[in-house]
């Protein structure tokens, strides 16, 4: 029970509520560092000490709105949605935000609280620009959801119309709509927080304050990965990915073009849930007949390139590490990184430039593909590759840019034309009228509707370096291995959680395989070598590992190192279904 | 800017990170000695700030762009703020603002070309007893009348050629 604390000796004027509390905490020391009985709504749990309401009451099942609040970012605090009664205080607590400390008594839906989030509510609509109907969120919108479950159903406040800002469409990957934002900073704690990278915060004050870049620049002039991680984490249609979808129908729709679509495993994994499947359901087969229904010509499967990558990656590691073994060259750079995902390609160009000679020379699978289709698939089937329109499915905002980079295109052609996320295909299919759970199952097209089995793991983090691994150990040794992890030793890098290191004997080698019988002569540089591999996703992650290269510490030694731009690899990537949070992620894998 | 103007500005700027801590929590601190001295916190001074303090650069802009008395562009060597609030404009803040005005040749929002003054509104700085009041730089004046203008910036305009500074006598007229 919250009471306004005795000062002795000093008579103040403030309210109640904002009388100092230390003395009252000390009232109840008994319980610091243990646990605490309150009581939500009239039900009573206890919580150790520091909980806040809002999680205190998810463990009773009453759920309060939110807004702010996102489970992957630390607290701001800032929208007020989630206010709660506690007896006997003359102001309203932020939930999220009020860790308990004392036996409180919360009611979450009085009137008072109802009223004062309505009217949270109405001021926030009062300066967003609805205009929901051509919103590419008007399925998703968090502020939509509000505005429905506290029955808006007028202006109190007004509603602009007119829009302030410009919309930046600068930028290949992420749309920023400002006029749509309710400047909650979840993308500014995702960017700066989360991943490190830092390219959003507030700008200005009070009616003038924003989201912004540095000196308010578009977002392609800046130091922005392309990651999306921002967008995944935006309640509203602020932020959202650059969408070509009308230019894939265009050209599904006109009769000369020869449209291909490849898919990566992890949009496969996810896409179900635009279709009302939980997360974990992968609809990789109906996927197929859904995108031959929409009239693409041929399905492909990006494992075929995850592969042609692995196997490239393999090798030049074993390049790199015969120049540094055998030839003593001081100067190869090792260890080896993954250059796959190009929010770390792009992350490293502009934070580590010095490291650049480290990132593998292989192109990522997407654009193997792309660069594969029209070139050799377009001779085998006869066709002119300027007809041949390549479209990629990703669960990635990063690959958009990365098929936009002027360097993709070695074969005269662009390698990819677009490339599409997670939930725009859903959206493309939505539109075809197709209901995606209710079809056949069909495979992928040939020729390349083969892959090994290593590029399926490609989309989960430690894939990408595992199947490399793997490709090795087999070229090296001419032994098989199911599970790289059994053999390895993987050991726990304390102070970098979320991140992986193993150690990998060499214990015996084999005669050199046809495959690259003309790069290598023998193994024998590779007796007795032990590989050490690290894995590090998230770009926050990352960056403690670049740290940790620069200071000299365990990860310079590495041999191979897998970076991942998104938290969680691809299956957390920016262009996957919204919203995110920690258990979806994991039911994705 | 020059390339040795840029290298001064930097060494300048190690400096005051030095002195003040290579911690985000010094960032106030150096910027209100950056803007005191330069009359503004430019785009370079921005990076090099955030560099050395190991933050990102628009953390450093959006803290610059929060404060009214943090600048990105150039301000006058005496910023002149007149408070625009209800008790200074019943008190006749507009004639004091025509007299700026005419005065320094130049609007409100404005710096005069020779980089010497700035005029801004400021909003209720506290003087409400005794308005018009307004800020030069740091130094309060109240009670503020268009025939006091003139002794104003004539003052401001003495302390020219010597070693002009910005830093406020806490005295009241
Ligand atoms: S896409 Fe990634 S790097 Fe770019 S603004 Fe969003 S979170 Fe930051
Ligand atoms: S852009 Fe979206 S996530 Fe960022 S502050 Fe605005 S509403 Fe919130
Ligand atoms: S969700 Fe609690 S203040 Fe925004
Ligand atoms: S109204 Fe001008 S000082 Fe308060």
């Amino acid at each position: 029970m919250a009471k306004p604390t005795p000062t002795a000796g000093v008579s103040t004027r403030a309210p109640a509520s904002q009388r100092s509390r230390t003395a009252e905490m000390l009232q109840h020391a008994k319980a610091m560092g243990k646990t605490i009985e309150v009581a939500i709504d009239g039900s009573p749990i206890a919580v150790p000490l520091g909980t806040s309401i809002l999680e205190a009451a998810g463990q009773l099942g009453i759920r309060i709105p939110t807004l702010c609040y996102h489970e992957d970012l630390c607290l701001a605090g800032v929208c007020r949605v989630c206010v709660v009664e506690i007896e006997g205080q003359r102001t309203l607590q932020a939930a999220c935000s009020y860790p308990i400390s004392s036996p409180i008594n919360v009611k979450t839906h009085t009137s008072k609280v109802r009223r004062a989030r309505r009217h949270i509510i109405d001021l926030l609509l009062s300066s967003h620009v609805g205009e929901c109907y051509t919103c590419s969120r008007n399925q998703s919108c968090e502020l939509r959801e509000l505005a429905a479950e506290y029955g808006v159903d007028f202006f109190r406040f007004g509603h602009v119309q007119k829009p302030r800002y410009e919309i930046d469409a600068s930028s290949h990957a992420v749309v920023r709509d400002m006029n749509k934002c309710v400047l909650c900073r979840r993308c500014i704690r995702t960017c700066i927080d989360l991943q490190e990278v830092g390219v959003l915060e507030a700008l200005y004050r009070g009616n003038r304050s924003k989201v912004g870049t540095f000196l308010d620049r578009p977002l392609a002039d800046v130091v922005c990965i392309n990651c999306g991680q921002c967008i995944n984490r935006c309640p509203t249609g602020a932020l959202r990915a650059n969408d070509p979808t009308d230019e894939v129908w265009d050209a599904i729709d006109d009769p000369r073009k020869h449209v291909l679509i490849q898919t990566a495993p992890s949009p496969r994994a996810a896409i179900g849930e635009c279709f009302g499947l939980e997360p974990g359901h992968a609809v990789t087969f109906e996927l197929n007949t859904a995108l031959r229904r929409c009239g693409f010509d041929r399905v492909f499967d990006t494992d075929f390139s995850a592969d042609l990558t692995i196997i490239e990656e393999g090798v030049e590691l074993l390049l790199r590490l015969k120049r540094a073994l055998v030839d003593g060259d001081a100067s190869v750079a090792l260890p080896q990184f993954t250059s796959c995902s190009p929010g770390w390609v792009k992350y490293v160009e502009h934070f580590y430039p010095e490291r650049l000679a480290h990132l593998s020379s292989a192109k990522s699978p997407q654009q193997m593909f792309g660069a594969l289709l029209k070139t050799y698939y377009a001779q085998i089937n006869e066709l002119d590759p300027r007809d041949i329109v390549t479209v990629a499915l990703m669960p990635c905002s990063a690959k958009k840019f990365e098929c936009n980079r002027p360097e993709m295109c070695a074969s005269g052609h662009k390698d990819i034309d677009y490339g599409l996320t997670t939930r725009e295909l859903a959206k493309m299919i939505h539109e075809a009228g197709i209901d995606l759970l209710k079809l056949p199952k069909s495979g992928f097209d040939d020729p390349f509707g083969t892959a090994t089995g290593s590029g399926v793991i490609f989309g989960a983090t430690g894939g990408v370096m595992e199947a490399a691994l793997r490709t090795v150990v087999e070229l090296v040794t001419g032994l098989k291995i199911e599970k790289l992890f059994d053999h390895a030793d993987v050991i726990p890098v304390r102070g970098f959680e979320g991140i992986r290191y193993a150690e990998l004997p060499i214990s015996q080698i084999g005669p050199v395989p046809e495959l690259v019988a003309h790069l290598f002569d023998n193994w024998d540089f590779l007796k007795d070598v032990t590989l050490k591999v690290g894995v590090a996703h998230g770009t926050a992650n990352a960056k403690r590992v670049m740290e940790d290269i620069k200071a000299g510490g365990r990860f310079s030694q590495c041999h191979f190192i897998e970076f991942m731009a998104c938290p969680g690899g691809c299956l957390g990537g920016g262009g996957q279904p919204s919203p995110t949070s920690p258990a979806i992620r994991a039911a994705r894998a | 800017m020059l390339l040795t103007e840029r290298e001064r500005l930097h060494d300048e700027l190690a400096e005051l990170v030095t002195r003040y801590g290579r911690d985000r929590s010094s960032l106030l601190f150096i910027l209100q000695e950056v803007q005191r001295r330069h009359y503004h916190i430019s785009q370079y001074a921005m990076q090099v700030i955030a560099d050395l303090l190991d933050i990102h650069p628009v953390e450093v802009h959006s803290v610059v762009s929060f404060y009214s008395f943090l600048d990105e562009r150039p301000q006058g060597q005496f910023v002149i703020r007149l408070c625009r609030t209800i008790t200074c404009d019943m008190a006749g803040k507009d004639h004091v603002a025509r007299q700026l005005e005419n005065d320094l040749g130049i609007k409100f929002g404005e710096t005069t070309p020779d980089g010497k003054f700035s005029l801004d509104w400021a909003n209720c700085l506290g003087m409400c007893d005794r308005g018009p009041a307004l800020l030069v730089n740091q130094q309060v004046h109240t009670q503020v009348t268009p025939e006091k203008v003139h002794g104003i910036l004539q003052e401001c305009r003495q302390t020219f050629g010597v070693h002009a500074t910005s830093d406020g006598r806490e005295t009241r007229t």
